[in-house]
């Protein structure tokens, strides 16, 4: 695991190095402006907001969100349920299969196949939109969730592949060498073996993939058209043109739309970050 | 790297490749095949209902001699050379700056990570609610200085755009730095220390060398990314004020889906698919080539 970065001593005292605390604090405040102006301005009376203190709401109301609520947002919040959780979870099934290939197998399809996914971190693929539309449409699954759910999962590909492979070649080999001598076959190992120990990079993987899904816009803006079937991104857009100049409101919607993703993130911060930052960096 | 030697003294059977066919068929009809899809239809003429029917290069003579197209390739240009030249210092900054032990830069990195938490699109709303002159942040604050007409005036839309994406992903790349500077053997430092060498010096000399594959995974995973803000331009800017913000695949989306020219918006799609992949290719050969190979693997 990661070697702790030796402390800057010279002559066994620690300077404090003040241009870069001062400048890491900074950006604090920079990503945290935003966000608390976003948040305190959603709990304003929608008539004047923008007269009162933007920092401050003196009489917060919930009547924004009560109006967001009212306009449908958990069905756009099932939706965007249902295409994440039903993207992420085969994406993350195909890419360890494929992953557990190819770390372990050395024929040539497996390399080749290993290259065509890393080739897929090199392409945008977003600039295939117009052929998924027309396939989508071929298929009879234009407009549907389903339309959203499979293109997702192949996006998601590449990534995962990635990731799991810088985790799976560092499983000592002998541990599977000593399994395979137990007569035991490579989907035994796979799962017995090749997951426990792979663990924190699924679930890094998982998040990861979860945040893409839940926060695309591309496919639901071109692959749907119904209300019904938007997704929540999607609604924040649509929000916005229908509250028009009622900005608290529309600033309730995203604070909502990103709450789960919070949960999430307070829950499992630990392995999201730390698997990013080790997957990313081999 | 050492794992991967030891893997190859395995003389057994290895597993079928069948266990990759799921992912690749996936992979092929979602992502390959519409691939050589985009290049097919930059041939044709469609307006995304009726017909498909050929029309040789009139889609590409179209797409190539229009002045937006230009125009589009130079906003993009400018937002992937200004998004690398504002993020990567900042990002490697921080990076190096949250891998020290303390835990406040724990609590710094935990912080850091939210903006990505929030998709494009509440990303590009909250901005345009904090940004507005009239309603904004700067006219609540009563700084008229800063009220200016952030997405309304050309010359300052582009800007406006390349910080939020800054805001937006410098996070990220600060995550992938911190994780690479975690990897530098601490006796590398110490023997710096010995020599005396200072904060900067060691900065320079060793912290930055030794990051060289991650500066040139992380530079991939931002440039090829530049090509894909749709998202955020879309429902920020439109693209405007008149064309000034109009990236390519902004223009792709608007060419094919508002205008119904499906065939110059794939000829606009080839163009995206051959930058991103040239641009990456180049960034991946200037890590050298013997680790090209295994940085591509991901190793």
């Amino acid at each position: 695991m990661p070697t702790p970065k030796p402390a800057r001593t010279i002559g066994g005292r620690r300077l404090p190095n003040l241009p870069g605390s001062l400048g890491a604090w900074l950006w604090l405040a920079v990503i945290i402006l935003p966000i608390y102006y976003v948040i305190i301005t959603s709990f304003k009376p929608r008539a004047g907001f923008f007269r009162t203190n933007p920092l401050w709401v003196p009489d917060p109301t919930l009547e924004n969100y009560a109006l967001v609520l009212q306009n449908d947002f958990l069905r756009y919040f099932a939706n965007s349920l249902i295409v994440t959780v039903g993207s992420v979870l085969p994406a993350l099934l195909v890419s360890f299969m494929a992953t557990y290939a190819i770390v372990r197998g050395k024929t040539k399809f497996l390399g080749m196949a290993n290259r065509l996914f890393l080739l897929g971190l090199a392409i945008p693929l977003h600039a295939t939109i117009i052929p998924i539309y027309y396939m989508v449409g071929k298929m009879h699954l234009y407009d549907t969730l389903l339309a959203l759910i499979l293109p997702s999962i192949a996006f998601a590909i590449p990534i995962s592949v990635l990731i799991l492979s810088s985790s799976m070649r560092n499983v000592p080999n002998e541990l599977f060498e000593s399994m395979r001598l137990d007569g035991c076959s490579d989907w035994t190992m796979m799962w017995r073996l090749a997951l426990p120990m792979t663990r924190p990079a699924v679930v890094t993987v998982g998040i990861y993939n979860a945040l893409q899904v839940w926060n695309g816009f591309l496919f639901p803006l071109v692959l749907t058209q119904s209300p019904e079937l938007r997704v929540l991104p999607l609604s924040l857009w649509a929000y916005q043109g229908q509250f028009g100049s009622n900005i608290p409101a529309v600033l309730a919607a995203v604070v909502l739309a990103t709450l789960p993703l919070v949960v999430l993130y307070v829950v499992a911060r630990r392995q999201l970050v730390g698997g990013l930052a080790a997957g990313f960096s081999k | 790297m050492s794992t991967h030697t030891s893997s190859r003294r395995t003389r057994t059977a290895g597993p079928s490749g069948w266990m990759a066919a799921p992912a690749l068929l996936f992979f092929l009809v979602f992502a390959i095949i519409p691939l050589g899809g985009v290049v097919v239809l930059s041939f044709s003429n469609w307006n995304g209902l009726g017909a498909i029917t050929w029309a040789g290069l009139s889609s590409w003579t179209e797409v190539l001699t229009s002045s937006v197209t230009i125009n589009a390739l130079v906003v993009t240009a400018k937002v992937i050379i200004y998004s690398f030249v504002v993020q990567t210092p900042i990002s490697l900054l921080l990076g190096v700056f949250i891998a020290g032990n303390q835990k406040y830069r724990a609590l710094l990195a935990v912080l850091y990570f939210v903006p990505l938490l929030l998709s494009s699109a509440a990303v590009a709303i909250a901005y345009k609610a904090l940004l507005d002159p009239n309603f904004g942040l700067a006219a609540g604050l009563n700084i008229p200085a800063l009220a200016q007409n952030w997405l309304g005036n050309p010359e300052l839309a582009l800007f406006v755009v390349i910080f939020v994406i800054a805001w937006q992903f410098v996070p990220f790349h600060t995550l992938i730095y911190q994780g690479g500077v975690r990897q530098i053997p601490a006796s590398l430092y110490e023997a710096a220390e010995i020599d005396g060498a200072g904060r900067i010096k060691q900065f320079f000399h060793i912290t930055v060398p030794q990051l060289k594959y991650t500066i040139i995974t992380s530079s991939t995973l931002m440039v090829v990314g530049s090509l894909a803000y749709f998202d955020l331009v879309f429902v920020l800017t439109g693209g405007g004020p008149g064309y000034s913000t109009r990236i390519l695949p902004l223009h792709m989306y608007l060419t094919g889906f508002q205008a119904n020219d499906m065939g110059a918006a794939a000829a606009l799609g080839v163009i995206l698919v051959v930058i991103g992949l040239g641009l990456a290719l180049t960034l991946q050969r200037l890590g050298g080539k013997d680790r090209s190979a295994s940085q591509l693997e991901g190793l």
